[in-house]
Formats: C-alpha cells, structure tokens, sequence
C-alpha cells in the first residue's frame, strides 16, 4: 500500500546537498552537478501525478537524477569517445608494446569496491547529516564539508566562536553516533 | 575547582579534540589533550569516535551545495513551483 507522500515544496531544503553528493562523484563539475539537479526538479515537478508513493521522494527523485546523468553522459560521448579512440596505444606502431607496462594495475589506485563503499558511506554520512537540526547541520557542513573558516562562518551566520564551537561539538557527537549506529 | 595549567576537564578537553579535527588545536592545547588521554576514559572514547567520524568524511569526499548554489537552484525551483501552482 503507498504511504509515502510528496510535497515538493520542501525538495530543494532536503535533498538537494544528496542529490549533489550523489551527482558530483559521478560527473566530477559543480556546475553541471548543479545543472543536472534543477533538472531533476523541474523534472520531478512535472511528473509528480506518476509519483505512486511506494518508494520515498528521494528515491523517486535519484531514479530521475540518475536518467539525467546517463543523458548527460550520452550527450558528451559521442565526442570525447572519438577523441579517446583517436589516442588509442594501437594506432600508434613506434610505441607498440609500451602498452603492455604501462596498463599494469596501480596498486594504489581506487577499485570499483572501494568506490562503491565510498558512495554507499558518503550517502549515510549524508543521512545523519539530515537528522541534525538546520542550524547544527549548517554550521557542521560550512566547517567540516565545505571547509569554511571559522571567521568567515562566524560572519555569515552572525554567531561568535565560542557558539560556532558548541554547535560543531553538538553536531559531531550527534553524527558520530548515528553513525555507530548505521555504519560502523 | 581552580583549572590547573596542565590537567584539564572533560568538557576543555573534548572542545579540543573537536578544534584539533580541523587542525586549529595549538601545540599547547595538544599536550594538554594528549595528558588527559593517558587517563581519562571518557576522553579517550571521544576522542576515538571524533577520529573516526572525520577518517570516514574524508574517506567518502563527501561533498555539498555551497550556500548560494542551493539559492540559485530554490530560486529557479521557486519560480517553476509557482508558475505550476498558479496554473493548477
């Protein structure tokens, strides 16, 4: 039975920094990352009557996200792909054989696991993030995330130090253990 | 109780830990945290989980709107919600 219900009045307040997260690590540009998010919106917005309420607004939302990266991703490959092939080892017989040494794993390079993971822990740190209050979890982004300093957060926010540091220690221990509670 | 120089309490000692998180305890609050660590439970335990929290945010590169982006994208939402909602 649908339970969950959508109100796209709150979308932007909750779910934008997740959907940013999830968009980032896979287009790597803020700006198209920010781009592909007000499409998402706009596109929720106007297919909200296909909205069943079996799986949550944001859920609902990443489906359409993910359709707009994998657009995204479809528009630019037709170019860069070219490009690609063009540079191929192959293609170039002087330098035949490097190829072999030089396409030998990188040990320290990332694996899909460990970027799968990273993904999965950044979506729960992001989770515990929206249950903190607005204020707490303002200040615990600008600081921690972002990597605001601590004039410049005291400035924008109008808070002195002391009261900037009380928040952060609040949020910190609230963070950390929703997250001994969901992760660790 | 009157502070002594070099042993702290609990709460100065956590409010370090929470400074040194972003690289702004000074070397002198260090050695005080540090002293406290070697006996206090309490600060060990906050200590551990503080650790552990900013490893695992540095782990993931987890990544957010600055303030006046999201603005951007809620005003460009706000505009499109109300034009729908007028029309409805």
């Amino acid at each position: 039975m649908p339970n969950h219900q959508i109100d796209p009045n709150n979308w932007v307040k909750s779910y934008s920094d997740y959907l940013f997260n999830y968009t980032i690590t896979r287009v790597n540009d803020r700006d198209i990352a920010q781009d592909l998010i007000s499409e998402t919106f706009l596109a929720g917005l106007k297919s909200m009557a296909n909205f069943k309420g079996e799986a949550s607004e944001r859920t609902w939302l990443i489906s359409i996200l993910k359709r707009k990266i994998i657009d995204h991703y479809r528009k630019i490959n037709s170019n860069k792909g070219k490009a690609e092939v063009r540079m191929g080892y192959l293609n170039n017989e002087e330098a035949e054989g490097d190829w072999l040494e030089e396409r030998v794993a990188d040990p320290f390079d990332k694996t899909a696991e460990d970027t799968l993971e990273n993904s999965e822990l950044g979506d729960a740190i992001h989770d515990c993030i929206d249950k903190l209050p607005e204020k707490q979890a303002d200040v615990f982004k600008m600081k921690t995330i972002l990597g605001y300093d601590t004039e410049t957060i005291c400035n924008e926010l109008e808070i002195t130090a002391s009261n900037l540091w009380v928040i952060i220690h609040r949020a910190r221990t609230s963070l950390a253990d929703c997250m001994e509670e969901n992760w660790f | 109780m009157k502070q002594s120089f070099l042993f702290i309490n609990c709460d100065e000692a956590k409010h370090i830990c929470d400074k040194a998180q972003y690289g702004e305890a000074s070397s002198w609050e260090r050695v005080k945290l540090t002293i406290r660590l070697a006996y206090c439970r309490v600060t060990q335990s906050y200590s551990s989980k503080n650790s552990k929290l900013t490893e695992s945010i540095e782990k993931a590169e987890v990544k957010c709107l600055k303030a006046e982006e999201r603005k951007k994208i809620e005003n460009q939402f706000k505009a499109e919600l109300t034009k729908q909602q007028q029309n409805n």
